[in-house]
């Protein structure tokens, strides 16, 4: 302990960096666990991106095997599927950052006016419930519903209305729809919440003024509650085109329940990489669409956030 | 200063609100009340949330059974006990040296942290390591271990938490007392941290909780060391394979499966301990998340 003192004292004389070095060991020390981890689970896999480059041999591991130039991309590129993929993900994610956004601000506002207190709180809690289902249940809840025999739309619904069953898991056409509708029961809260917080950190004397000058409830939101928004908008948008590349697994795989039939309109990179690499055991096409997704993924992150920069510097992340 | 209770607009949010709140517990009810439906009730009638037959034939099946479903949740839970302690714990311990203000290569720690959220390998490169270097395959580090032991996001964030709440001089005052790092650490840091250490503890336990996907590529054999939602996927998957064939065998295989309310009661069981939760945890998991919007 008396070393500490001394090294505290004499910093900035001659020998002061080995000594700060020493007061600040068991820092570096507290650090380094969790930065092994990254390293394994993050980082050690950013180099092995190489495979993507490679005729994969599980023998020889990813570094001994053999370099194989562009062949993998050449075959991802040639067949149907990259375009699929592509499309897919990004028409998703466009459809989800619109939807989480508009409907999650119209929640928010519709919530944060409700008078009843005990309400507010049920719908608050109710709105952040489905986030915390994994997509397993997910899938459960969904089959529920659309099981072709028992399901409760084709057996209740559809036939009250003296309408056919629809084999909902074989008609691609039905699923933009269906997975849209499922992603924003089960993820609109979370921006909702967010919302939620901005709306009640704006004072509530700008309302009390706007209402004696006889402004109309759409006005308020106009022109206070909208306004008072738009950061908190921007910086959750930022982050979800940041995203557009990547998709929620879960949703794409465990709703449609795998589901072959579906795949034209189910197939997203996720989807399709992890098929690749478990399913059908072509690694290099897996590895070629994951490293598409990686470095894609990355270019949009930094110009998302550079446009952001650009527009209005607090809401960029870095 | 507000508008009446009953003005059209407070009567239409309202109406909005509580039919939404409505679409979001009614699935979760028919997910109950099809797990206390009779086998034949629901092959016959379907799904319902008025079922002419009652039974707790399923849940009577899930105690009976043991073996594997409840062996199933043993994972679950100890996989989310054991995976959420030490993600807190790491987490904290990368927390704390990135919120001492003059660390020095305090920025280039950070950048390691930081570079893991923009950028990452994919599962490709990823399921080779993890099964090729650590032959974690079929054991049970394939659940603890890829993933989710630790998130640079839940670390920037508690290290934002200690950077504004911690007082700059605490630990100047307790260096110059003769205190160690790690006492600092222990005695100072964790208790006035505890906030933010719940709050990103519960998405952690949730993440944990609700994982799949580390079974589905890494326990392949070892069908043992499944957790719920594992054992939950797997019923789909043999359903699934099921239909789509056209083998002989169909009949013989469908009989191994657990009927539709078992699987349903299993679902329900595996969102129990959620709703249980819920009521005391809602605060921290709302927490957490308008905190995600404010950047670190």
């Amino acid at each position: 302990m008396a070393s500490l003192k001394k090294s505290h004292a004499s910093s900035g004389s001659s020998h002061s960096k080995a000594a700060k070095f020493k007061r600040y060991l068991p820092l570096y020390l507290m650090f380094l666990p969790g930065a092994i981890y990254l390293l394994i689970n993050n980082y050690i896999p950013m180099a092995g991106i190489i495979v993507a480059f490679k005729k994969y041999n599980a023998r020889l591991g990813i570094w001994k095997s053999p370099f194989c130039g562009l062949a993998n991309f050449e075959f991802l590129f040639a067949s149907s599927d990259a375009w699929t993929i592509t499309r897919n993900t990004l028409l998703y994610n466009q459809a989800f950052i619109v939807l989480n956004t508009v409907v999650g601000i119209i929640f928010a506002i519709f919530i944060c006016d409700t008078f009843n207190k005990k309400l507010k709180k049920i719908y608050q809690s109710a709105i952040l419930f489905p986030y915390l289902m994994s997509a397993v249940i997910l899938g459960y809840i969904v089959y529920a519903f659309l099981s072709q025999s028992t399901g409760i739309v084709n057996n209740s619904i559809l036939s009250a209305l003296g309408k056919d069953a629809v084999n909902w898991y074989a008609e691609p056409k039905y699923w933009p729809f269906i997975l849209i509708f499922v992603n924003t029961w089960k993820g609109v809260g979370y921006g909702c919440l967010i919302y939620i917080s901005t709306i009640n950190g704006i004072d509530p004397s700008l309302y009390e003024a706007a209402s004696l000058d006889g402004a109309t409830k759409w006005q308020q939101i106009k022109n206070i509650t909208l306004p008072f928004l738009k950061p908190t908008v921007i910086t959750l948008t930022l982050m979800s085109v940041g995203r557009i590349f990547y998709s929620d697994f879960g949703l794409f795989y465990q709703v449609p329940r795998d589901s072959g039939l579906l795949y034209s309109a189910t197939n997203v990179i996720d989807t399709y990489v992890y098929r690749g690499l478990m399913k059908s055991g072509n690694v290099g096409m897996s590895a070629a669409a994951g490293f598409y997704q990686s470095i894609i993924g990355f270019i949009i992150v930094l110009t998302a956030n550079g446009i952001v920069r650009k527009v209005s510097k607090e809401n960029a992340m870095f | 200063m507000k508008e009446k209770p009953f003005s059209k607009y407070q009567i239409l949010a309202n109406a909005v609100m509580i039919i939404w709140t409505l679409a979001i517990i009614l699935p979760f009810i028919l997910l109950f009340m099809s797990s206390i439906t009779d086998e034949n009730t629901l092959v016959a009638n379907g799904y319902s949330f008025f079922p002419k037959k009652f039974s707790l034939a399923s849940y009577s099946y899930i105690i009976k059974s043991g073996g594997q479903i409840l062996k199933a949740y043993g994972v679950s839970i100890g996989v989310t006990v054991v995976g959420t302690l030490l993600n807190v714990l790491l987490s904290a311990l990368m927390a704390y040296p990135l919120s001492v203000k003059n660390l020095p290569g305090r920025n280039v720690m950070m950048f390691f942290v930081f570079f893991t959220m923009l950028f990452n390998g994919g599962i490709v490169p990823s399921y080779i390591m993890w099964t090729g270097t650590f032959h974690i395959k079929d054991t049970i580090f394939a659940q603890l271990l890829p993933n989710f032991l630790l998130s640079a996001w839940n670390v920037m964030m508690i290290r934002t938490y200690f950077t504004t709440s911690i007082p700059d001089g605490l630990y100047e005052a307790a260096e110059i007392d003769g205190a160690s790092q790690f006492t600092i650490f222990w005695k100072i840091v964790l208790p006035l941290g505890k906030p933010i250490l719940v709050t990103m503890g519960t998405f952690a336990g949730l993440a944990y909780w609700n994982d799949w996907t580390n079974g589905l590529y890494y326990i392949v054999k070892n069908t043992g060391l499944y957790n719920v939602q594992n054992l939950l996927n797997q019923m789909v998957q043999n359903i699934q394979f099921l239909t789509q064939s056209s083998n002989s065998n169909v009949t013989a295989a469908a009989s191994t499966i657990p009927a539709t309310g078992i699987q349903m009661a299993i679902a329900f069981v595996a969102i129990l301990p959620i709703m249980l939760i819920f009521p005391s945890f809602q605060k921290y998991y709302a927490k957490g998340i308008a905190l995600g919007a404010v950047k670190g």
